[in-house]
């Protein structure tokens, strides 16, 4: 029954990914295909920062980095974009090792702080640098279009891309978490001295999760630039961005597998809904989407979304055994009468 | 058999001695309880032995191997588990899920884990709440969840750090006999502890520790009826 129910969510919200194209209109799906990259990305974040509780503010540079690899190997060298897609995952989980090496020689807040530090050198890097289009950016040719160039005048099979990444993202997260990499991500994220008395590498470990997630952020900019035919550091490598990752994860619930699924729902529609209300030069609005959000996670429901939701459902639960109970308890006494 | 030999450890932070020139053995199947005042430099000693300080000077070795200046995780796989003065459980976890990831140490299959993690909460008694949040067991628990936890890697001695301190008298009962259901499997246990009740009746050897360096070694009679570590403890 329990199992069930724990898998009829994702089914429904599965089915409904896959009808949805049929009844909504272009914007729409625009607008659901945001829903899931954010997804994605916050399913990758969540690896290292929801699991392992190494919390990362600069995942911005893994993302810009896929976006930057696949994006100058084609427009430079007319490399494939599916090969550069896997290029830009594999650089991304080399850029991690210098990531790490530099910044879990901090704990919990310095980390974070040292993330944004090191995700703000890349941007600046790509912004000075000219070869890479510098300030100005990088386009995306339209000139071979179709799912070998994965590149399409049309919104759809971005759609089916996406969707194509989240679930082979969710699908590694899965798996990791029910191996002993799972087991040992929590373990430090609780109690990292416990941890290595029983033998963990913490280093090692956090490394690990760094370099998964950071591979499947830097495909999930590679996909983006894709879409959006351009780029340039502060679409991809913002820190605001890096911010969005995190929130995501935080909202729907840190350390579960569909928690940021849940969050980017949200996320994205309140932030796409208030752009469309306030025009294109709402830029600040989404940051004051963001803030108030933080402050309401932070005082009133530190476990997200699905923490919230397993609170109801527990009290849901518990309100009707009492019910059971004292509908027995009134039975009984009313047998003692007679 | 000489499992443990601590050979005239010495241990500085900057200026301040909390460890000098300490001396003492535990062999295979012993129970060795670690006492002395506090600020003795027990816990100090202790790090050390697991790997979680380096010594200034000196040698530790187990089963005749050199652990001393290795990581935890070194120690912990060359066959050191430790408790600590607060449990330290997992608390997102459950108590069986605690357990395993201790087990997968050696066992890198989940399922296969999973059955060892049951022996060893059934060893301490902890069965009943397999499926229970950590957070949610109570102190003495905890303490002996963490004990599971740390048998779970198979090691050759166990380092408990006062798991009596704090427990009522039947929870003290309790956790004396867990730590003699250790022996008997065979793995040396050097304890730290004040709680001298608890672990004077098991102990095989006393080891006192006073402002760093040791004072007495013997039996608990020996150590008991000891001038030196009854000035120690009781003063002028």
């Amino acid at each position: 029954m329990n199992a069930m129910k724990k898998t009829a969510f994702p089914l429904v919200g599965l089915l409904v990914a896959l009808l949805l194209p049929a009844f909504v209109d272009t914007s729409h799906l625009n607008l659901a295909i945001l829903v899931l990259l954010a997804a994605q990305l916050g399913v990758s974040w969540n690896i290292v920062g929801g699991y392992a509780g190494q919390v990362s503010l600069g995942h911005a540079a893994f993302f810009g980095l896929g976006a930057y690899t696949s994006t100058l190997l084609l427009v430079k060298f007319g490399i494939n974009p599916w090969i550069g897609v896997l290029c830009g995952g594999a650089l991304a989980s080399a850029l991690s090792l210098g990531f790490g090496w530099s910044c879990f020689r901090l704990k919990g807040h310095y980390f974070a702080m040292a993330t944004i530090a090191v995700a703000e050198l890349v941007q600046i890097f790509f912004t000075e640098w000219e070869y890479g289009g510098a300030a100005v950016g990088l386009y995306v040719p339209m000139a071979r279009t179709g799912w070998l160039w994965m590149n399409f005048a049309t919104k759809l099979p971005y759609y089916w891309l996406a969707l194509g990444l989240l679930l082979i993202t969710l699908g590694v997260n899965w798996w990791i978490e029910r191996s002993y990499l799972g087991y040992y991500f929590r373990a430090i994220k609780d109690e990292p001295d416990a941890a290595r008395s029983i033998g963990v590498n913490i280093a090692r470990y956090k490394q690990v999760a760094l370099c998964v997630s950071a591979f499947f952020a830097a495909l999930g900019g590679s996909l983006y630039a894709q879409k959006e035919l351009y780029i340039d550091p502060n679409s991809v490598l913002s820190t605001s961005l890096s911010i969005k990752m995190a929130l995501v994860s935080i909202l729907g619930g840190v350390g579960t597998l569909f928690g940021p699924v849940l969050g980017s729902v949200v996320l994205t529609t309140i932030e796409e809904t208030t752009r469309v209300l306030f025009g294109g030069s709402g830029r600040g609005t989404d940051t004051i989407i963001y803030a108030t959000l933080i402050i309401i996670i932070a005082v009133f429901y530190p476990t997200g979304i699905i923490g919230w939701w397993q609170n109801v459902t527990r009290r849901w639960a518990s309100r009707r055994v009492a019910r059971v109970e004292a509908a027995e308890a009134t039975h009984s006494a009313v047998a003692e009468a007679k | 058999m000489k499992l443990l030999e601590v050979n005239s450890v010495s241990k500085r932070f900057g200026g301040i001695t909390a460890n000098e020139d300490v001396t003492f053995t535990v062999e295979s199947g012993q129970i060795v309880g670690l006492i002395g005042p506090n600020g003795a430099g027990k816990t100090t000693m202790f790090n050390c032995v697991a790997g979680f300080f380096k010594p200034t000077s000196g040698s530790i070795t187990l089963g005749g191997r050199e652990i001393a200046g290795l990581p935890p995780e070194e120690c912990a796989r060359a066959g050191v588990g430790r408790t600590f003065q607060i449990a330290r459980t997992f608390t997102s976890m459950t108590a069986c899920e605690n357990v395993m990831t201790a087990a997968l140490l050696s066992e890198h299959k989940v399922s296969a884990a999973r059955r060892a993690a049951m022996e060893w909460l059934a060893f301490a008694n902890l069965e009943r709440f397999a499926d229970k949040p950590a957070g949610s067991m109570t102190i003495s628990e905890q303490r002996r969840l963490a004990v599971a936890r740390a048998l779970a890697i198979q090691p050759r001695i166990l380092l408990m750090d006062e798991v009596m301190a704090g427990l009522n008298p039947s929870e003290v009962k309790e956790a004396v006999d867990v730590v003699l259901k250790i022996r008997d499997r065979g793995i040396a246990c050097l304890i730290v502890e004040h709680v001298l009740e608890g672990i004077m009746p098991i102990a095989d050897k006393i080891v006192v520790l006073d402002r760093g360096s040791k004072i007495a070694e013997g039996t608990p009679q020996e150590v008991s009826n000891d001038p030196q570590v009854i000035h120690a403890y009781l003063g002028d």
